[in-house]
């Protein structure tokens, strides 16, 4: 392992790391803490949880947001659940089952240590947000009610009716709100960060774009924690909020963090069909919907009868038919993978054929409509506003669709990247879903981030620092990047083309859904990194965007995002190349097994693929091997 | 389908503003009225002119980002749906529809169909919230909630904070935001240490920023969650009990 990887993964036994590393770490005393400051991007679950908890510990935090308020981070469109091995429901769970679930649904491709670490703190979230008034969802009897999530035999889940990630949100944004009454957090809404700035190796602060005004603005502080979220929108349709992007991470990557596993994409199973050409985003029916839910498709090609026309031995629910351990409940990368079979067979339902039934029929039948009302009411809601159909009468139709980016940068044990002072949590991070992520378990990994780990391990970070100031934001390394900030907006608005940003943007969208989205193979990334220079080039010579830069100007704002997902966009096709095995939701056409499986490499590929940015060449990868010592890393079976 | 848009525009918060027409063809049934808009705004932007600005995010009803005035109703008045959430197959194929900003005091204009809601942060951050700092928490199931208590809080939670409730309010009055969040926590057990100081400072917060509520339940109406006007109801009453429960009845010895 080269020294720049080093994940300071600490000593010992598994169970006994993160206790004794809290130990170990250095302490900042209350009363000096409030001469560090920290800058928080972002304010979804893990940055406004960071930001809220740094503040309560004393620290001056300046944290942004986008948005014009923290609570429209993306956080809260989460649905269905946040996983904790609370054991509730005296079925077998602990953190130790929470930990292997975790680390064999991401495929063997995680670090034992931090996904360990994440079970622990997981049983801490649930306490915190429920004392926050997160109302969960409970029984009669007035305790914490639990569903079960695809990936696991065991009922784990914590839900909110299908709003979890809403609540979540608030508890973490209400909490964050308090510390700016208290004057410890300092909020800046519709900023935008365009660029880190590195003074001397170290991470010494940001510079933003002020939304309304365009004004370009630096800030500095002792640290900088990044918690942007992930990249699905790179395939222009996902699941994502339409602001979801990749610039802080990308950016940040450009001044040397290193960026990890970037084509661990997940397709996220249940969303609705694409409609037709107009489409902005897609909608995700929550995964909880599978535990009613019973998928199939017509078992002959080419059979158009409406669903209820259709006797059931001519249904092939083929998830239930070919993993009967797990049946509807598989992970994510399986079942998105086995309704992309059926469609590629022409068994695909509905106007377009490009969908498979969800049916609850048999639900309904067995627990009654209001049983299954009580459960997925909004779900249901929410389907037939969009489809204009009654999924209570006739079945949903679903397909999968980009919905979580498990790459990230990368981070070593303390959730700090490469960059000395930089941290990433949540999302934005490669840290704890291996090469597939399951349900109900990034409002976890989001809010133990921002809760649970980073507030302690920025502290081992800034005690060392209590007698530096932070870089003055006068200082010419800001300047210089100021400058930079300036000279790219002014080229998207100067280009003066004759095609918008979505254009290009719909088209770099296709290009990664067709080579580098559900199934990959070799011809196709190449034939997609031949294409997307190209495009690349087209989109800084003929790109058109009205209007100036000293206003609220949102085709400018995509326009930097675009121009940022042309080069992450190579960079995925590049690991996705690179990296000879399938392994999770990362499919590799050349590597599967006789029935279709993916075939894992273990001798070859245990390793996290860390990429280093390179201006004008390529970009040069560096391995962290895995080992894993606690579990095996058998092949993943769900049948 | 083929509509007349007709939008406000107006180029930042001291410019004056006003209606332009556009036609917009093409629309097909099964599109948001946020992709109509973006089918709009294409068309703008490819011909070098401005587009419309507007806020949006999720376009799944819950960000609560988005939010404009349509013929004159908060998210163009359908029961409990958001902007994102109405699809043109509610509409007259070659209608003219009128797309404003959110109206009100609070809410001054940024550009176009963008308003400034940071007023609502200010009640939360007043005291929309349970203090706990992280790391203090009990155990989560040593507090039992009644089933039909959490679901009450979660009515009140569901909120979205979009300012629809503010926009349809002849007096620009914020009651229904303000009681569903006060509500919400007011209800659990978790609440009730905080409950009248949390009560008194979010009222007098919203009243200060925001206009007064005569009880004319517009709000509920205009509310893409549906939330119940009855929570009103709990908050003047919380309101008052604060009030009273603040006055000193005991004389504590020693420094007060």
């Amino acid at each position: 392992m080269s020294a720049e990887l080093a994940a300071k993964v600490p000593p010992g036994p598994l169970e006994d790391k993160w206790d004794q590393h809290k130990f170990d770490l250095h302490l900042v005393s209350p009363n000096n803490k409030r001469k560090l400051k920290v800058i928080v991007v972002g304010t979804g679950l893990a940055g406004a949880a960071a930001s809220a908890t740094l503040g309560e510990l004393g620290y001056q935090v300046e944290a942004f947001t986008y948005h014009d308020s923290p609570r429209r981070a993306h956080s809260i469109a989460a649905q269905g659940g946040i996983n904790a091995a609370k054991n509730y429901r005296g079925d077998g769970d602990s953190i130790f089952r929470l930990f292997y679930d975790t680390i064999k649904g991401g495929d063997f491709r995680s670090r034992e240590a931090n996904v360990y670490r994440l079970a622990q703190v997981s049983v801490d979230i649930i306490d915190q947000c429920t004392a926050q008034g997160v109302p969960f969802a409970r029984e009669y009897g007035g305790l914490l009610d639990n569903r079960s999530f695809g990936g696991t035999q065991v009922a784990r889940t914590f839900y909110a009716r299908g709003q979890t990630g809403q609540q979540l949100l608030l508890g973490a944004y209400q909490a964050l709100m308090r510390q700016v009454a208290a004057g410890t957090v300092t909020l800046h809404t519709r900023s935008e960060m365009l660029d880190l700035v590195v003074k001397d190796g170290q991470a010494a602060g940001i510079v933003t774009r002020d939304l309304v005004s365009g004004a370009v603005r630096s800030h500095s502080a002792h640290a900088v924690v990044l918690a942007t979220g992930g990249y699905s929108n790179v395939y222009f349709l996902s699941t994502n909020a339409k602001a979801s992007n990749a610039t802080a991470i990308w950016r940040a990557h450009r001044r040397g963090a290193l960026l990890a596993n970037p084509a661990f994409t997940q397709i996220h199973p249940t969303c609705i069909p694409q409609a037709g050409e107009h489409q902005s985003k897609l909608t995700l029916m929550s995964e909880s919907l599978r535990n009613d839910g019973r998928i199939w498709v017509p078992a002959r090609a080419g059979d158009d009868r409406p669903p209820a026309d259709i006797p059931d031995p001519e249904r092939d629910y083929y998830l239930e038919r070919g993993y009967p351990a797990f049946g509807n409940l598989v992970p994510r990368d399986v079942a998105s993978r086995a309704a992309k079979r059926m469609v590629d067979q022409g068994r695909g339902v509905g106007p377009l054929h490009n969908g498979v039934y969800l049916d609850f029929a048999d639900a309904i039948g067995r627990l009654g409509e209001e049983v299954i009302t009580e459960r997925y009411s909004n779900l249901f809601e929410m389907y037939q506003r969009i489809t204009d159909e009654d999924p209570y009468r006739s079945p949903m139709r679903i397909y999968p669709a980009p919905h979580y980016t498990m790459g990230g940068l990368w981070v070593d044990y303390d959730l700090m990247t490469t960059i000395p002072g930089l941290y990433a949590i949540g999302e934005a991070n490669f840290s704890d879903h291996g090469a597939n992520r399951l349900g109900a378990s990034a409002l976890m990994q989001g809010l133990a981030d921002g809760y649970f780990i980073l507030p302690y391990t920025i502290g081992d970070y800034l005690a060392a620092r209590l007698k530096e100031q932070p870089v003055p934001s006068s200082d010419p390394a800001f300047a210089v990047l100021e400058e930079e900030v300036g000279r790219r907006t002014s080229a998207y608005l100067e280009a003066r083309g004759t095609r918008t940003v979505d254009w290009f943007h719909r088209r770099l969208g296709r290009i990664m859904w067709d080579y580098c989205g559900m199934s990959r193979d070799r011809a196709g990334l190449e034939k997609a990194m031949a294409e997307i220079p190209g495009l690349h080039a087209e989109f800084r010579s003929d790109l058109a965007v009205g209007g100036g830069d000293e206003e609220l100007n949102q085709a400018l704002e995509r326009a930097g995002r675009v121009d940022d997902y042309f080069e992450l966009a190579m960079l995925m096709c590049r690991d996705a190349l690179d990296r000879e095995e399938s392994c999770g939701a990362h499919f590799r056409e050349e590597h599967q097994t006789q029935d279709g499986e993916a075939a894992r490499d273990d001798e070859h590929f245990s390793y996290v693929a860390a990429w280093g940015y390179a201006e004008g060449s390529d970009p040069v990868m560096t391995p962290e091997p895995l080992s894993f010592e606690s579990v095996h890393p058998a092949a993943r079976s769900y049948k | 389908m083929n509509f007349t848009l007709q939008v406000w525009r107006q180029a930042n918060a001291d410019a004056p503003g006003g209606f332009a027409a556009y036609m917009v063809e093409g629309v097909s049934s099964d599109m948001s009225f946020l992709e109509t808009l973006d089918l709009l705004n294409e068309g703008l932007s490819a011909e070098g002119e401005e587009p419309v600005a507007f806020d949006h995010d999720c376009r799944e009803g819950i960000c609560g980002s988005c939010g404009v005035m349509i013929d004159g109703r908060p998210h163009g008045g359908r029961l409990g749906t958001a902007t994102c959430q109405l699809h043109m197959r509610s509409f007259e194929d070659g209608q003219t529809i009128v797309v404003e900003p959110w109206r009100a005091a609070a809410f001054p204009v940024i550009r176009d169909l963008v308003v400034d809601r940071s007023a609502f942060d200010s009640i939360i951050a007043a005291g929309g919230y349970i203090t706990v700092s992280t790391g203090s928490a009990p155990e989560a199931n040593l507090t039992p909630v009644p089933k039909q208590v959490a679901d009450l809080a979660f009515d009140a939670a569901a909120c979205i904070g979009c300012g629809a409730c503010v926009a349809a309010c002849p007096n620009g009055a914020a009651q229904l935001f303000t009681a569903a969040k006060a509500s919400h926590l007011n209800l659990l057990p978790q609440g009730q240490a905080e409950r009248h100081l949390r009560t008194v400072a979010m009222v007098e917060q919203m009243e200060e920023l925001f206009g007064s509520c005569t009880n004319h339940g517009e709000c509920e109406r205009a509310c893409p969650k549906s939330i119940s006007l009855d929570f009103i109801a709990m908050l003047n009453r919380d309101y008052v009990g604060a009030k009273l429960s603040r006055r000193p009845r005991v004389h504590a010895g020693g420094d007060d």
